[in-house]
Order: C-alpha cells, then structure tokens, then sequence
C-alpha cells in the first residue's frame, strides 16, 4: 500500500494519534467547544459554571496546548487561552488519506480477485 | 463522530477466492504492494516491506488477531509508521477488519480500520454541534469522512 500521501502528511503537520488523545476526553471536549466559539478565554472564565478546579483546567489547557489545539497569549499577568483549528484539520486531512489510500488499495483487490 | 473508517466492495468472485486472497501472504502481498517474510499466524507478528515503488525502504508490521475461515481476517498495526527515525510502538495502533459474506454474484467485502485514537463519542460532539461556530462545520466534514456508511 502506498504510503506516499501519508509520509506528505507527517511532514508539515502533527501525528493525529495525539491530536485524537487530547480530544478524547468530556472535559476537553467542553473547553475546546468554548473556546472555538470565539476567545480567547481566562482560565477563571473556563472554571466558571464548571465544577472543577483551576488547576483541572489548567492541566487539560496544557494537554490541549501540546497538541497546539491552544495556545496561550500573554495579557498582563494573566494568560488567555485561544482556540487554533490547525492540529484539527490535520486530522481531517489525515483521515481523508488513509480513506483514499484504502480505495486504492481495495481497487487492486478486486482486480485482483476477478481477473 | 466515529472513530472508524469503513468500505464495502462487492467482489465478483466466489468467497473462498477472496479469502484466499487476503490471507494467503504471498497474494496478499501482490495487490497490497507489501513483501511479506512468512505465513500469517493469529496472535503473531507479520514482517516485511512495502512493495510500492519508492517506498520500499518502509517496513511493514501488523499483529495478526483473528482468521476466521471466510469471515473475517484481522490485523492491528500502527497506521502511521512512515518514519524510519521515528519508534512507533509507544503509539496507539488501529485495528483492520475484513469481513466476507456471500452474495448471489459473489463476495461481500466488508472493510473497518478503527481505533484512531480516543475519537469522541456522538454524545460528546453534542457540545460541538450546539457551537456555532466554524470548527463546528470542520467536525461534521471530518465525520463525514470517517463514517462512509454504504
């Protein structure tokens, strides 16, 4: 199977597996969901109406910052949190090959077997 | 929002051709462009490189799980594993299905790679469809593209 399209992608953007891991959970999912609405958000702006922590934020920001989901700026003493669709669009880039490639690879099969 | 990609093809050839096709190495290897150094072996690791030309200094590597007699055919693997600096056995690997069943003018094939990592569950992408904003669009094209349902 060719691996052409796929060796492309690793090149420019980040391994999806990691991407798939951060978003992987409710938590996360809530504040990506806040924060693609539009942002950049506090992180006390994040805590309010949730039932955690700050520092539970802070470290589910920090999952979502290594993956570049986030990313924070600086704005006097505080950091905000922003969203970048980035890492997700990779993701979708992604499975967009692994979907083609298994077209082509299952269009051989079938010449395979009905020659 | 499914973490899966799926296929079906209907082949024009009877259930034991296919099968044969997908779980004979040597055929195996002809059609998915890969070299493979011996037999596949439930529970064990399938070695070998990729055919494809200019790509054949990517080795191949899958673990065999189920062979099921003209059923199904399974292997995991790590999908991503173009690299050769890079170790790819830290990382979650995916799991391909085929699966066969008999039609009237020969076999369906049935084809599921999962497991692309803790995707959200439908419940969870609710809070996505209520935003109203670009991204939500982007993750109804992604699942668009890993829930081709036939």
């Amino acid at each position: 199977m060719s691996r052409k399209s796929r060796s492309g992608v690793t090149a420019k953007r980040p391994a999806p597996a990691p991407v798939f891991a951060a978003l992987g959970d409710e938590t996360r999912l809530s504040i990506v969901a806040k924060l693609s609405g539009g942002g950049p958000w506090s992180i006390s702006q994040l805590t309010e109406g949730s039932k955690l922590t700050r520092q539970a934020i802070t470290k589910h920001l920090r999952v979502l910052e290594r993956v570049k989901i986030v990313r924070s700026v600086r704005a006097g003493r505080e950091s905000l949190f922003a969203f970048d669709p980035e890492p997700i669009e990779g993701v979708k880039t992604y499975l967009e090959l692994v979907s083609e490639q298994w077209d082509q690879t299952l269009s051989r099969l079938k010449s395979f077997v009905e020659d | 929002m499914n973490d899966r990609i799926e296929k079906r093809i209907e082949l024009k050839a009877p259930i034991s051709r296919v099968w044969r096709a997908l779980t004979d190495h040597r055929e195996f290897g002809e059609w998915f462009r890969v070299k493979l150094d011996g037999p596949f072996v439930p529970g064990q690791v399938s070695s070998g490189h990729i055919t494809y030309p200019g790509y054949e200094h990517v080795k191949w590597e899958a673990v065999v799980q189920k062979m099921e007699p003209e059923r199904l055919f399974s292997f995991t693997w790590h999908p991503y594993s173009v690299d050769p600096k890079t170790d790819y056995s830290k990382e979650p690997s995916t799991l391909v299905e085929f699966k066969l069943e008999k039609t009237p003018t020969g076999t369906l094939l049935l084809l599921t790679e999962s497991g692309f990592d803790k995707i959200p569950s439908d419940r969870r992408l609710e809070a996505f469809r209520r935003n109203d904003s670009g991204w939500t669009e982007q993750m109804k094209n992604i699942e668009g593209h890993v829930t081709q349902k036939p």
